[in-house]
């Protein structure tokens, strides 16, 4: 832990060491405070297992030495080596997720889902498992800095009160606030206060991804402001209207968990749900959709009017829908199983689409059943574009000289006609709360670096209201605050601790304080504090307005659909490597976004993957390479945003490009006619599966749920289960034999097994160039394939982790015995023994195998060792790596059983990825227990493996497909 | 086969004219008295700057790792694999001409031997570097070989790798032992017509106390023949086990029992066309046409003809078998050679190594120096591309279409494998400047005047 070892600098002045005020984490209990027991003790348990690391994270100061001592009293329940786990809750776009939080000696390293948190029943998403990595990110802001320069909480609150002061006179007439979404009691508690301080202050509050259209059409709808929550575990029938469902919005986990339980049939009565999917762009719900029928994003508003109309909502004129001869069908089809289905729209529809819906349902008699409401959760109503215009307006004409900006990162994200940059430099006071110095930190004077989830004290509510308590795992590790801290100094309190204000507020809330905190904090959820249901009524002056006029069809101009990236969101994830280098879930693309048409649209426009194409929105233009993605409509470009980040951070700075440049107010999810003209150039992007096509195998298996019901063997899909010859002997039976059961019918592709993987098993990030070599280090990857015509193919995903073969093809080949058989059946991998020849990658038929073409793992930034798994080996370079089933897993669990000298249960060995699988696609077990979930699986008709005529025998088997179309209506139009 | 070939007399391929002295004047002189030329310092330059090359792409390797080169998953073998499979081969036609025509008294071998048993000798050793580099930690390289150590960790024996091991380290160690023990008549020779002191000693010492007695001579023959003996099983076994690194594996494309025959042909095929490409320079700088006579062209030239034949059987079998097998992975893996990505090598093999060779059926040809050398060439060629299409068109795309990736040759790839030419290079000029290229005692015996029936007194 040296000096020198710092090598991540943000200003000039700290690259050549001119300051000395950053300092680590001791001064966080701020005087006046007196931590309780509690507290008191998670500090020491950090501090005294950090007391080294931390040394060396301070970097740029010379730590005052410290004498490392053993533990006179050791914390309670810290055993070194067995990991802790602690609940919280991760915010995300405003709306929390429910967590929990595995630490290692003090550092958080693993995250899961929280099973008693209602947005994530136990499943987590890739952003939830990236976390942690966020948190150790040696990017992240961490000093206070006023103009650049290093500064001190002091100086700010110093500076902060002088504005205060100031403001008072105006009662605050030109401070304003600027936040995202708030779901926070307790901070939301703070900004109320404070607009009774300063009377004439301002809150305003802005996601680039917000919920605007769909609280637009509840007051279309029903007259009022609601949220809207679905029930697919409810729906026997279920239409999104350009909706992605399964991977939008705050309650996108919950969607899954409960879209998928009806989707994976164990037994031959269960009934099975039937998605129809209308949308512009293939999402992962298009995907999974058993009639999916590629649209343009403009339709969509006619074809809701066409179903309204045929469902006899009021006032509704029947329009013209030749244009769709598969509405009839789909229609009849919902109404058949009225109470039972469910119409979605997207987040991008605008609100008259959304007030369709609702109507629609309401016709359907699905609200109550698989549609209900609640009162909005974010603590701030009305539109969010229209008060952020407000505010650049107010900005513009010199109205505002206070903003203080929390989180958000408004110079990066608001629509390009604000310029709000522009009128941001012209406001005299500027502090931006933020956890990287970034776009918008770069104009403001003070930037005061944000915690992270994971080191501070907070709550957030859920997409349902449940509040949770955000539970740190660790100090700052830098100089961090959190927004509740910051409020309090705005509030001109005594400086508190995020802990302390966090209980104020909660105990004006609980009537028996001390136990409901303690569980509160310890289950991850307030009981209780779910949001109560609201029965609605459509009004009686239901009207919605007219369709947009469409815009005439030139064949240079297309629609332009804007969404946000399924790996970085809206940009905010831009520094994180693993996300980075997550392959987006269709079109397998890494580091880069691209502009997705159609592959007829690319053959009239005469582009290729990778030509870059100038995409004019009025007189803003970009340069975007363009990616065919088959199943897109025809006449519809997407572009996703959160790419061509500037001040994102090593990682994240110069990929892609920027979207928000052409993202305007007036069409801010979707522009009707925007031109594209190919400039000739070229551009290449890093993808992970460059041939989608099956080539006629059978890798992924199908069945409609008819031909599963009423003749499951007819396609051969069962494994006979024969015995083929080999020259081997078999391994001799032991107690357990560790198997996977992957379910094709329930995985929809979204990810999240493969970040946890990643998490788990500390797998290197490479970056863009390697990974267009073809090198990225996944153990477990998504393959998606198309089947079918181009124009809407059939989709399908399959999870490919090690088989572990039984007969290992990689096993023979190895000149060291670096890959061997345990006895147990899993194919291991003995890193130390491992010389690199490679011959069990080429010998592996399904190339799990991955290689250290290169030293990948960090071995120098002493900040990301902190977020290695200490249970799994880092690797050097040189030396092949594969999944191992989570072997650190097996064995922790089993030195347990050993312990209380009983055999390992079933269920009590759960890997990483299958942790965090939203779908429960992915289940593990010993398949020599023949009650064990994983058995009775493998036992079930669509049980088949991957490339069984190499009887290899993999350990690993799949579950085929199984897809439940309309017999009404033909495959594929 | 034309019948006048076999017809021609056995002396044709003997030097005529020659006398004992003078045919050892003839070929000690070159490394003796002739003055280094301007021309093989320039060849020795070149040669020397590619090895350069080598050490900075040897050096850049280990500092980096073998992600410099362009490998991957799939395609986790490239140039390195290709390049070992390629100098391999080539090294076969030494010990070929050696040993196996030695027993089969095929006399014509003589003239040749000494310089092919060099040139296998010194594309073993380029073969060799090749295994080690590609390690992914080739200082680890040492695993690979069964030695007693503490952990009491052994190769895995199953691998197709450690038997690699064995077959190159024996025939590297035969094949030198082979080419010594021939040299150390020739040493002496040398050592008793040098002049410069520091010649004398270090001919003395390589030529380990020859004095030329009859029991030296008879302890000589018998070692050699038995040696010769050693060496004809490793011809075939070398290749063969070479083949199994691929014939083992599962990958479609390699999968298959006509391997070995397979690659013996190629190898010796390869073998020929690189003392063909050698000696036609060689024979005509150093003015040896009368040692290396168009008789011994021509002999080289029809053994390419015979094992080119068996190559492509080789290939039509390999095409034959994909259909016949019914399998969609080897279907797909011939339709992919045949019109997939790389495509073009596999044609650019099939021109170089099929059809161009065709061109030895013909006398005229035969009989053509330049014609022989471009054909020689193109079989060069052509058997890197073979290896290459084996290696890299297999493993790209194989069972799985979604792991399914392309391999790029990069910068360091070419200099390692420009590299390896150098080091190759860089002993043949040393061993043309400092020992015998053509074995002086083995011509003495061909002479026509050892050939006639002699009285008692042998010389």
């Amino acid at each position: 832990m040296l000096r020198g070892e710092t090598e991540f600098w943000r200003t000039v002045n700290e690259y050549n060491g001119e300051f000395n005020g950053l300092q680590n984490g001791t001064d966080e209990v701020t005087p006046g405070t007196v931590p309780n027991r509690r507290e008191f003790l998670a500090w020491m348990g950090n501090s005294f297992a950090l007391s080294g690391i931390l040394y060396g994270l301070s970097g740029c100061t010379s730590a005052p030495p410290e004498k490392i001592v053993p533990y006179v009293r050791p914390p309670e329940d810290v055993v070194p080596g067995k990991p802790q786990y602690f609940a919280t809750a991760m915010p995300f776009s405003g709306y929390g997720i429910g967590l929990i939080a595995q630490s290692n000696l003090g550092r958080p390293i693993k995250i899961d889902g929280n099973p008693y948190h209602p947005a994530s029943l136990g499943a987590s998403d890739a952003i939830a498992q990236s976390s942690v990595l966020g948190l150790y990110d040696p990017d992240r802001a961490q000093a206070i800095a006023s103009s650049g320069i290093i500064s001190t909480w002091h100086s700010f609150a110093a500076a902060l009160s002088m504005e205060l002061i100031a403001a008072r006179a105006d009662s605050g007439a030109g401070v304003r606030i600027l936040t995202e979404t708030v779901t926070s009691p307790t901070l939301a508690w703070q900004l109320n206060r404070f607009l009774n301080q300063y009377p004439q202050a301002r809150w305003i509050s802005y996601e680039p991804f917000g919920g605007d259209n769909e609280r637009g059409g509840t007051r279309l709808a029903f007259g009022t402001e609601l949220d809207t929550q679905f029930r697919f575990e409810n729906a026997n029938v279920i239409l999104a209207l350009d909706s992605d469902f399964l991977s939008d919005g705050p309650a996108h986990i919950r969607h899954s968990k409960d879209f998928s339980s009806r989707r994976r049939i164990a037994a031959r009565s269960d009934s099975m749900s039937r998605l129809y999917a209308a949308e512009s762009v293939m999402t992962i719900t298009g995907a999974m959709a058993d009639h999916r029928f590629p649209v343009s994003s403009m339709e969509i508003d006619g074809i809701a009017r066409a179903i309204a109309a045929r469902c006899g909502v009021q006032g509704i004129p029947l329009p013209d829908s030749t244009r769709w001869p598969w509405l009839d069908l789909v229609v009849a089809d919902l109404q058949r199983e009225a109470r039972h289905s469910l119409v979605i729209a997207g987040p991008q529809q605008p609100p008259a689409v959304h007030a369709l819906v609702h109507a629609i349902n309401d016709r359907l008699g699905s609200i109550g059943n698989t549609v209900i409401f609640t009162d909005p959760v974010a603590a701030h109503l009305g539109n969010q574009l229209e008060s952020l215009k407000l505010l650049t307006d107010e900005m513009d004409s010199g109205r505002v000289d206070t903003l203080i900006i929390l989180s958000g990162n408004p110079v990066y994200t608001a629509p390009a006609d604000f310029e709000f940059s522009r009128h941001l430099d012209k406001v005299p006071f500027k502090a931006r709360l933020g956890l990287y110095s970034d776009e918008t930190s770069a104009r403001c004077q003070w930037h005061i670096p944000e915690s992270h989830f994971l080191e501070s004290w907070g709550d957030v509510r859920a997409y349902d209201g449940t509040a949770s308590i955000i539970q740190p795992l660790i100090n700052p590790l830098f100089e961090g605050k959190s927004a509740i801290e910051l409020m309090s100094v705005l509030l001109g309190e005594t400086p508190q601790a995020g802990y302390d204000i966090l209980r104020d507020y909660w105990g004006q809330h609980f009537n028996d304080f001390e136990s409901s905190w303690q569980q509160s904090v310890r289950d991850g959820i307030v009981i209780g504090s779910a949001a109560p249901l609201r029965s609605v009524r459509i009004r009686k002056d239901f009207h919605v307005p007219d369709a947009p006029v469409q815009a005439a069809s030139d064949p240079a101009s297309l629609e332009l659909v804007f969404r946000s990236d399924p790996c970085i969101f809206d940009g905010r994830f831009a520094n994180n490597g693993w996300l980075q280098e997550l392959p987006k879930p269709l079109t397998k693309l890494t580091w880069d976004n691209a502009a997705l048409i159609s592959p007829e649209k690319a053959n009239q426009l005469n582009c290729a993957n990778g030509d870059v194409v100038e995409i004019h929105n009025g007189e803003r233009a970009i340069r975007a390479p363009v990616w065919i993605l088959p199943g897109h409509a025809l006449n519809s470009m997407t572009v996703s945003l959160g790419y061509g980040r500037t001040h994102a951070g090593q990682t994240g700075n110069g990929h892609g490009f920027n979207t928000y440049a052409i993202r305007k107010s007036n069409a801010i999810w979707v522009v009707p006619s925007a031109r594209i003209r190919k400039t000739g150039d070229r551009m290449s992007l890093a993808c992970t599966q460059t041939h989608q096509n099956m080539e006629g195998r059978d890798n992924v298996r199908v069945m409609t749920l008819a031909d599963y019901i009423h003749n499951p063997d007819s396609e051969g899909h069962a494994e006979t289960g024969e015995e083929t010859g080999s020259l081997y002997p078999r391994f001799p039976e032991t107690k357990y034999a560790w198997g996977m059961s992957i379910d094709l019918a329930s995985c929809m592709g979204c990810n999240a097994c493969v970040a946890a993987c990643q998490a788990e098993n500390n797998i290197p990030v490479v970056g863009k160039e390697e990974v267009e070599r073809g090198r990225e280090m996944h153990w477990i990857r998504i393959d998606t394939y198309f089947q079918g015509s181009p124009q809407n193919p059939g989709s399908y995903f399959q999870p490919v982790p090690c088989m572990h073969c039984e007969d290992a093809p990689c096993e023979v080949v190895c000149p060291v015995g670096a890959t061997t058989h345990s006895s147990e059946g899993l194919n291991e991998m003995t890193y130390n023994r491992c010389v690199g020849t490679r011959y069990c990658s080429n010998n592996c038929p399904y190339k799990v195998r991955r290689f250290n073409f290169l030293e990948y793992s960090n071995f120098d930034s002493a900040r990301l060792k902190l977020v290695a798994n200490p249970e799994v080996t880092v690797r050097s370079r040189g030396v092949m790596e594969k999944c191992t089933y989570c072997v650190q897993r097996i064995n922790r669990a089993r030195i347990v059983a050993e312990e209380q000298d009983r055999s390992l249960r079933d269920g009590e060995i759960v890997t990483a990825c299958q942790a965090a699988c939203p779908a429960d696609a992915i289940v593990f077990g010993n398949i020599h227990d023949e009650k064990s979930r994983v058995s009775v699986l493998k036992s079930q008709p669509r049980n088949y493996s991957l490339l069984p005529e190499l009887n290899t025998r993999p350990r690993t088997t799949y579950l085929a497909r199984l897809t439940n179309p309309n017999p009404e209506i033909a495959r594929g139009r | 086969m034309e019948p006048t070939s076999d017809l021609q007399p056995i002396e044709e391929a003997n030097p005529r004219g020659y006398t004992y002295g003078s045919i050892t004047d003839k070929i000690s002189s070159i490394v003796l008295s002739r003055p280094t030329t301007m021309g093989w310092l320039a060849g020795f330059g070149v040669a020397t700057l590619l090895l350069l090359l080598l050490m900075v792409a040897v050096s850049w390797l280990l500092v980096r790792g073998v992600g410099i080169w362009g490998i991957n998953i799939p395609v986790a073998w490239g140039f390195a694999i290709v390049n070992f499979v390629w100098w391999i081969g080539i090294g076969h036609a030494g010990t070929l001409i050696s040993s196996i025509l030695l027993l089969l008294r095929q006399q014509w071998r003589t003239s040749i031997n000494r310089f092919a048993e060099a040139m296998t000798l010194f594309a073993v050793a380029c073969a060799g570097l090749f295994p080690l580099l590609h390690l992914g930690r080739p200082w680890f390289f040492y695993w690979l070989l069964p030695y007693p150590n503490t952990m009491a960790l052994w190769p895995q024996f199953r691998s197709p790798l450690v038997w690699d091991v064995f077959a190159v380290g024996t025939y590297m160690t035969v094949s030198f032992l082979f080419w010594f023990v021939g040299l150390i008549p020739d040493l002496a020779t040398l050592r008793d017509r040098a002049k410069k002191k520091s010649a004398k000693i270090i001919y003395g010492i390589l030529a380990m106390g020859w004095r030329g007695s009859a029991i030296h001579w008879h302890r000589y023959e018998t070692a050699y023949l038995l040696l010769a003996g050693l060496a004809t099983p490793l011809v075939v076994s070398v290749h063969t086990i070479v083949s199994f690194d691929f014939s083992i594996g599962i990958v479609p494309g390699w999968h298959s029992t006509i391997f070995p025959p397979y690659f013996v042909a190629g190898a010796i095929y390869s073998g020929f066309a690189m003392v063909l490409t050698l000696s036609i320079p060689l024979r005509s700088v150093y003015r040896l046409q009368d040692l290396i006579t168009m008789r011994h062209l021509q002999n080289m030239a029809k053994v390419m003809l015979a094992t080119g034949m068996i190559v492509g059987y080789g290939y039509l079998m390999e095409t034959f078998m994909a259909w016949f097998s019914g399998s969609t992975y080897d279907a797909y893996m011939i339709r992919n050679r045949m019109t997939g990505p790389y495509a073009f090598i596999y044609w650019a093999l099939i021109l170089t190594n099929l059809v161009l060779p065709q061109a030895l059926w013909f006398q005229k040809v035969r009989n053509s120096v330049p014609a022989l050398f471009a054909v020689a060439l193109s079989v060069n060629v052509g058997m890197w591309l073979e290896r290459f299409v084996i290696v890299v068109t297999s493993l790209h795309r194989d069972f799985m279409p979604s792991a399914w990736g392309m391999y790029y040759p990069t910068l360091w790839d070419w200099a390692t494998f420009a590299g390896s030419i150098g080091l190759f290079l860089f002993l043949l000029f040393l061993f043309i400047r400092f020992l015998p290229v053509i074995s002086i005692s083995e011509m003495r015996q061909i002479l026509p005047m050892s050939q006639a029936p002699h009285p008692e007194t042998a010389p």
